[in-house]
């Protein structure tokens, strides 16, 4: 097996050793490729008019020619004009359901006799290439790595599937109607924490191609198989030009600064009966943003009581059960459960690691049901406090 | 010998009060002497002192018929027992009984009205005495009355 | 790939004996096997055969006698199955967690100690702690609240501890009884007239909230530091080990943060309603 270590933190300025044309043509190539050094490629692929994350055969599934449209509570697939890979904003799914399964076994036990055995489970054996992740998405990923990764206590099953993870990041060149990864510093360009990064050029003609951008020595060593043209300086400024483009695109913007302090600050304020009112508390948010990390444990035993098991599985804050305590729950109203979650992505997030937690992927706008905007609610707060200072 | 005003002066109660209130005070007080079991105060019956714990703990109850007798506080060495003279019709709302023998000083409460209506100033510190006192058994007993212990704690 | 810390699964470990404390409370002592004994404040998960987990405080300093010790009370199902287990039973622990008491700090200081109801258990390994090493610490005061003289705990240590000169422990029930000879009233009252420098002691308080929260503003009315009165906290925790997020209270992980903090760190989290 080759380097088995992560990429670099995107604290870690990566490399970028050289830069590199692979035709759109030749794309199935670098599918291949993964697929021949043992990975599992995992990318975006239409199904049920929707852009999701899946197992890929080969660069045929990916969504050609397919973008989105994307708005509060709203979302819609399009064809485009052009034969464009990339040229969709990600979907509800995140590559955290790949890194942080939903649903894991984390050991099974026996009663013999008196006593019982533990078998703890190995993680399972995962080799993930990541297929077309985002500037906000490879943030994400770090954000994950440091919660799950570098604590007191490491994730096993997170660390294996994180190690053995071969990340292909695609920049992104039209963001969406939630998009606002520019005002939390996270894209619209991936900077670090891939192996390959590709820019998609000239999608609507014969000149569709990609630029390679390698940033490990195992993503070297794949683009090496591909044997392919060092990428000219109009390429590259090319891809540059796509990436000013996408930044003065963003359908939204967040004062990250602001909110860290503002949060806190504005605990008593009226504005979070006015979310509740709106606010399902059905945890969507939680569910499609790619750093929400909270799981919850469910203990089974078979029909005989002598075979135990514990599963862990995705929870989400704003479930009534999951601030529990002996006889009541502590964020009983759906007001404290929208202030914990947003106070704690936006602000607390920082004094447990040290940055935001959220990377501006605008999801958690999207699939709202009823279309409540994060932005939108920091604004709102900005707003109140500004006119009724405490 | 110590003087009764020096005495009192001792007592935590009314540690920082000047010489001369000392000296005035000390006219209403004498020490006095209960014995384990009796009552020091009686509910209902006219509030006629207030003590000055000196030694021995003091229950102080309420009896209702069939629940018997109930604790609700039990004070010590250093507390005040009676806040009822202070407050018209001025009549006991709870039993003191003492747990052991028990020793006070013990102020005549008519006499210590009047001083305090004549003096308002010796009355104003008297009361910012009282009052921390009140305050603090107030939010002891609600806190008490939540029941936090209980099964849902 | 096991080299990684996970602490996730429990180790089975048997019930050596058990001690009813009172109608729902029990303290049990296991063998301490693979589980390293724990500082005093800190707590372990406890996994009663296929029900689920509790984090439970180690109750008892008894490190030596390689024993663990845990004083539970039944209130939910997972506490209740343990609370109800037998010698010879298997228990599975995973710990121990947290960060403990001030151990390090109450050297040489007056210690106060403020527990209400359960809230002694994870106290006791403090006065177990001080006693056995006597002449390190200050005075040694601690104050007990108990709903009722039936539901205190460890009662017949607590009669060494009111006879000992090494200590000056206290009980107050909120609601006596015939044969009760002893404090009524809540603690804060009986706190109000212990005489000691509060400039030269470290408080720590462990009970409901509510109490705690009395108890540390009193102490800060009578001139202690916010940073020298120390608090327990409780909150749903699922692994223990900063990674779930169940335990968050504001920026705080109650697993990984506590579950014992300055007051000084959490007096203002302590106000905010449903954080």
């Amino acid at each position: 097996m080759a380097d088995a270590s992560p990429p670099t933190s995107p604290d870690a300025a990566t490399e970028i050793a050289a830069a590199f044309v692979l035709p759109a043509a030749r794309l199935a190539d670098l599918v291949t490729a993964l697929r021949m050094e043992g990975y599992a490629v995992h990318g975006p692929m239409v199904r049920d008019a929707a852009i999701v994350l899946g197992p890929l055969a080969d660069a045929v599934a990916l969504p050609h020619g397919w973008t989105t449209r994307q708005s509060p509570g709203g979302y819609r697939l399009e064809r485009r004009t052009d034969a464009a890979v990339f040229g969709f904003t990600h979907g509800a799914d995140s590559w955290k359901k790949l890194l942080h399964p939903p649903r894991v076994r984390l050991w099974s036990a026996e009663r013999q006799g008196a006593d019982f055995v533990v078998h703890e489970d190995a993680p399972a054996p995962a080799k993930l290439a990541l297929f077309g992740v985002r500037g906000c998405d490879l943030r994400a990923i770090a954000a994950q790595d440091k919660v799950l990764l570098h604590g007191p206590y490491p994730d096993a099953e997170y660390a294996a599937r994180r190690a053995e993870a071969f990340i292909v990041a695609a920049d992104c060149a039209e963001p969406s109607g939630t998009c606002f990864c520019v005002s939390m510093g996270t894209g619209p360009s991936a900077r670090a924490g891939f192996d390959l990064a590709l820019a998609e050029l000239d999608p609507h003609g014969d000149a569709h191609r990609f630029l390679v951008r390698i940033g490990s020595p195992r993503g070297g060593a794949v683009a090496a198989q591909l044997d392919l043209a060092p990428a000219a300086g109009a390429d590259i400024a090319a891809a540059a030009a796509l990436a000013d483009i996408a930044a003065a695109n963003m359908g939204r913007a967040m004062d990250k600064d602001a909110a860290r302090a503002l949060l806190p600050a504005q605990r008593e304020s009226a504005h979070w009966q006015d979310v509740a009112q709106r606010c399902l508390t059905c945890a969507n948010c939680t569910m499609v943003c790619p750093t929400c990390f909270c799981t919850t444990v469910e203990d089974t035993s078979d029909l005989s009581g002598d075979i135990a098991e514990r599963w862990r599985q995705w929870d989400s804050c704003f479930t009534f059960e999951f601030s529990h305590v002996v006889g009541a729950t502590v964020r009983e109203s759906a007001s404290a459960r929208y202030r914990h979650w947003i106070t704690h992505k936006l602000s607390a997030w920082y004094e447990q690691f040290g940055e935001s937690g959220c990377v501006g992927c605008g999801r958690c706008i999207t699939w709202c049901p009823v279309g409540i905007d994060i932005t939108a609610e920091v604004a709102a707060l900005q707003d109140l406090s500004q006119r009724d200072p405490r | 010998m110590k003087t009764m005003a020096g005495l009192i002066r001792e007592h935590p109660f009314l540690a920082d009060l000047t010489e001369a209130e000392c000296e005035v005070v000390a006219g209403c007080a004498k020490n006095a002497v209960f014995e384990p079991g009796t009552y020091i105060l009686r509910e209902g019956q006219p509030a006629n002192a207030f003590h000055l714990i000196r030694h021995g703990r003091v229950a102080v109850e309420i009896y209702a018929p069939r629940r018997g007798s109930h604790v609700l506080q039990t004070l010590g060495p250093g507390e005040i027992l009676g806040l009822s003279w202070i407050v018209p019709p001025y009549r006991s709302t709870s039993d003191a009984r003492a747990m052991e023998q028990v020793r006070t000083f013990s102020f005549d409460a008519v006499c210590l009205r009047e001083k305090c209506e004549k003096d308002p100033a010796l009355g104003y510190a008297l009361m910012k005495r009282f009052v921390p006192v009140l305050v603090q058994r107030m939010s002891a007993a609600r806190l008490q009355a939540l029941d936090m212990f209980g099964a849902q704690a | 790939m096991s080299a990684l810390p996970t602490r996730l699964a429990p180790v089975p470990l048997r019930v050596l004996a058990t001690t009813p404390e009172t109608a729902d409370s029990t303290t049990l002592v296991l063998e301490s096997g693979a589980i390293q004994p724990g500082a005093p404040g800190q707590f372990n998960m406890l996994y009663p055969f296929g029900l689920g987990e509790a984090a439970i405080s180690i109750s008892a300093d008894d490190a030596a006698a390689r024993r663990l010790v845990h004083t539970v009370r039944g209130v939910g199902p997972v506490s209740a199955a343990i609370a109800a287990l037998r010698p010879g039973d298997v228990l599975g622990v995973r710990g121990p967690f947290g960060v403990g008491w001030p151990m390090r700090q109450a050297r040489g200081r007056t210690i106060v100690l403020v527990a209400g109801g359960i809230g002694l258990a994870p106290l006791r390994p403090v006065i177990h702690a001080v006693l056995r090493e006597r002449a390190a610490y200050g005075r040694l005061l601690v104050f007990y609240g108990a709903r009722t003289p039936r539901e205190r705990l460890f009662v017949p240590e607590l009669a060494g501890w009111e006879a000992s000169a090494d200590l000056e422990f206290v009980t107050t029930v909120d609601s006596g009884d015939a044969n009760w000879g002893g404090h009524v009233g809540f603690v804060t009252a009986l706190l109000a007239q212990a005489r000691f420098d509060p400039a030269r002691t470290i408080a720590m308080t462990c009970g409901p909230e509510i109490m705690m929260r009395a108890v540390a503003n009193h102490l800060r009315e009578r001139g202690m530091a916010a940073e020298d009165i120390h608090v327990s906290m409780e909150r749903n925790m699922k692994c223990a080990a900063g990674l779930c997020g169940h335990c968050q209270f504001g920026p705080l992980f109650i697993c990984k943060d506590g579950p014992v903090f300055p007051y000084g760190r959490i007096a203002e989290l302590m106000t905010v309603r449903e954080i």
